[in-house]
């Protein structure tokens, strides 16, 4: 395999250095490094990451390849410089058995734009009731290590209880999407000032509060680790800290989203909007991003979820919930967090890279950018400022609430076990 | 004016009086021996009603008559729409058979507000009532009954309700009436308590500009006007009160409550009423009770809204008028 020098990179945002990528590996990290005998990507004072790793998306196949495909799916994660997503169990079939994470994770491979990691479902058919066969799944090729139910919340503390204790056996995780269900009959958007105007159900902040209590408490109680997935409030943000203070084994993530938009974007009745958890008030945006950069917040993940245009195209009640996130994530993370100056780009490298890989154990990912590692690394040109879009994504879904948002940072490069995934902002 | 018509929120006060005062003229048609103007010949108008409500779009189809307009009349309900045609397509359709408005009825709160908003259509907007967001005709047909009972059918001419203590009693939360008149009333320079038990008042209540009470017989002696929501009777079984009893009995209007309000208040209700539960056969019957006077008057306030919205610069009733904006 060739060698690729890449010249002049910020490394994590440090001063410009030369990179040696020789074969899959990086060879060299150093100033002046010979250019001799591999191909030269001037860096030009662009920062240089560790491959993007994404532990939550939605690549709809098997079942729902109308809005995205594993290949559109990852083209997507490699154009926003990822290396490594973690596919969700909610398709249809579910991924709640051997065969069907196998198929994910096989199409993944076959393809090369990104190491897909398939998510089992804890429950089967995400009913709720009955646990699916994790150590299968764990056990398969797709060697499973994170469980959820992703789109539904594992209410039975019983089941939650259960599954906790389980893949204690071989090092799992499971990841909660923390909501009542009782709490959040009809629910449409946040709870609060702006629900009670637009008349449109109320989502209230402690349907997911309540959850993330009783789940860190049962992690604690078992002695397992729990990951919560796209946490929204800033009651939660006290909830995980508090945990966390106590020394419980928790995760947490947050989306993009969360932490830029609010529930003022609802008063246009636009379903791009239209996301579970719903878009919350100011004061949690800024709670969301102090938790971030302090740590309580462990990582950014998108929850990406792509849907066809007929069904964001409608009245709110009828439209699909999500947005499609990985193709503008780094960009937003750099509005909301480095250029505030809540995170430099080594923050940014450990919020979403380094402790993604490790929560979900995708090995050979997150790993410093030194001789001798796999290299996955992600060029991104932080100096850049343009209007998303969303003509221009690899998604085979549009449904992104940034349409005409300026935003900073634009991912030129993506390697993957040193193949080129993106050049110059091209898929190859 | 604006080109559409969603929310009550929308209007301004000198609006809202120029509804109201252009609803008094329309008042007189319907005096006449022929309730019928022609200023709204050859025009099309589509009552597009996704959901069943007879006495609204009834109320609109009188209104739209009286002016001479083409009426379509479009119930979802064994139309395309049951066969999962989106409201997108279904309003393209309309506007395809030439239609200047549409006036709309939809269970989703928002749908008139993307209707309008969305580049789908061109023709003009107006809300019959969406979700549990705003009915802005219902609460312009409150007004206008307040403004005749309260201030006087020639003396309210020009005027708003400043300073009116206006009530409003019962399922707040699940309410587009209390909604939209809480946003007019205000608008109008009414005081405006609201009496519910706390189950039935939304979260975030707290900026609307409005009181909001737990006890009816404390407010009562201080109203204008009290006006009754519906209380659906499902609602009991959702935990926002225990029993239809205690709901009656805390929260409904009888004999012995209305006694309790000046001698000049009226009570109000959109309807339907559910008799024995807001408010006994007593209230309803009663003179004070304007019930029947509100479905009248909600054709003169829809005329109005109608012949403003499409009307144009032509003079609606016989003598000119100047300034229509």
């Amino acid at each position: 395999m060739s060698k690729i020098l890449i010249h002049g990179a910020k490394v994590l945002g440090g001063e410009p250095q030369d990179v040696l990528i020789d074969g899959e590996t990086i060879a060299e990290v150093g100033r002046g490094l010979s250019a001799e005998g591999a191909e030269v990507v001037e860096a030009d004072g662009k920062v240089l990451l560790p491959g993007l790793v994404d532990l939550h998306t939605h690549l709809r196949e098997p079942g729902r390849e109308d809005s995205e495909t594993v290949l559109t799916g990852t083209r997507a994660a490699a154009s926003g410089g990822y290396t490594a997503v973690f596919a969700m169990a909610n398709t249809f079939p579910v991924a709640d058995t051997a065969g069907v994470v196998e198929q994910v994770w096989r199409l993944g491979r076959e393809h090369g734009y990104c190491d897909v990691r398939p998510i089992g479902a804890v429950t089967v058919g995400l009913e709720g009731r009955k646990l699916a066969e994790l150590g299968a799944m764990h056990e398969s090729a797709a060697g499973v290590t994170v469980f959820s139910d992703d789109g539904k919340c594992v209410d039975d503390a019983v089941i939650m209880r259960r599954a906790l204790e389980y893949v204690k056996a071989f090092g799992g995780v499971v990841a909660q999407h923390a909501q009542e269900p009782r709490l959040t009959e009809g629910a449409q958007m946040n709870e609060g000032v702006v629900s009670a105007e637009l008349g449109l159900g109320g989502w209230p902040a402690v349907a997911e509060e309540s959850i993330i209590a009783r789940d860190v408490l049962l992690a604690e109680h078992v002695g397992s680790r729990v990951h919560i997935c796209h946490l929204s409030t800033a009651g939660s943000v006290e909830i995980v800290r508090w945990a966390k203070s106590r020394g419980i084994d928790v995760t947490a993530e947050v989306t993009p989203h969360h932490l830029l938009l609010t529930e003022e974007m609802v008063r246009s009745y636009n379903p791009v909007y239209k996301v579970n958890p719903p878009l919350r008030t100011d004061r949690d945006v800024l709670a969301l991003r102090e938790a971030l950069a302090d740590g309580t917040i462990d990582i950014v993940a998108t929850d990406h979820a792509p849907h066809p245009h007929e069904d964001k195209d409608c009245e709110w009640a009828a439209a699909a919930m999500g947005m499609v996130g990985l193709e503008t994530a780094l960009s937003v993370v750099q509005e909301t967090m480095v250029d505030t100056g809540l995170l430099d780009w080594a923050g940014v490298a450990d919020r979403m890279s380094v402790k993604p890989a490790s929560i979900g154990r995708a090995t050979g990912h997150g790993r410093p950018v030194s001789a001798g590692e796999p290299a996955n690394l992600t060029l991104v040109d932080t100096a850049y400022r343009g209007q998303v879009d969303p003509a221009g994504f690899a998604s085979r879904s549009r449904n992104t609430p940034y349409e005409g948002r300026e935003l900073p940072g634009r991912v030129t490069h993506t390697w993957l076990r040193g193949k080129a995934t993106l050049v110059d902002g091209k898929l190859t | 004016m604006q080109r559409h018509l969603i929310s009550a929120a929308d209007l301004t006060r000198d609006d809202a009086v120029l509804i109201l005062d252009t609803a008094e003229e329309m008042a007189r048609v319907a005096d006449r021996p022929i309730k019928k103007l022609p200023t709204l010949r050859g025009r099309t108008i589509v009552n597009l009603f996704f959901e069943d409500s007879t006495r609204t779009r009834i109320s609109f189809e009188a209104a739209e008559k009286r002016l001479s307009a083409d009426v379509i009349n479009f119930s979802a309900k064994g139309s395309s729409v049951s066969k999962g045609e989106s409201l997108k397509d279904t309003a393209q359709t309309l506007e395809a058979m030439g239609v200047d408005a549409v006036v709309i009825r939809h269970g989703a709160s928002g749908a008139p507000y993307r209707l309008a908003n969305s580049g789908w259509i061109d023709a003009a907007v107006i809300n019959a009532g969406d979700g549990t967001h705003q009915h802005p005709t219902q609460a312009l047909l409150d007004a206008f009954t307040m403004r005749r009972r309260l201030v006087g059918r020639d003396a309210g001419l020009g005027q708003d309700l400043a300073g009116r203590r206006i009530t409003i009693v019962g399922d707040v939360l699940h309410s587009r009436v209390a909604r939209s008149n809480v946003d007019l009333l205000h608008t109008l320079g009414a005081e405006v308590t609201l009496v519910a038990p706390p189950t039935l008042v939304p979260v975030g209540v707290e900026t609307w500009p409005c009181e909001v009470s737990y006890d009816l017989d404390s407010t009562l002696p201080k109203s204008d006007a009290v006006m009754m929501l519906r209380v659906q009777r499902e609602r009991m079984n959702a935990a926002f009160f225990p029993t239809e009893r205690e709901y009656s009995r805390r929260y409904g209007l009888d004999g012995d409550r209305m006694a309790r309000l000046p001698e000049h208040a009226i009570v109000m209700h959109p309807g339907p009423m559910v008799r024995g539960m807001e408010i006994t056969a007593e209230v309803a019957d009663s003179d004070r009770c304007t019930v029947v006077e509100q479905v009248a008057n909600g054709v003169s306030i829809r005329m109005a809204v109608l012949y403003l919205l499409l009307g144009g610069n032509e003079p609606a009733v016989s003598h000119p008028r100047t300034e229509e904006k």
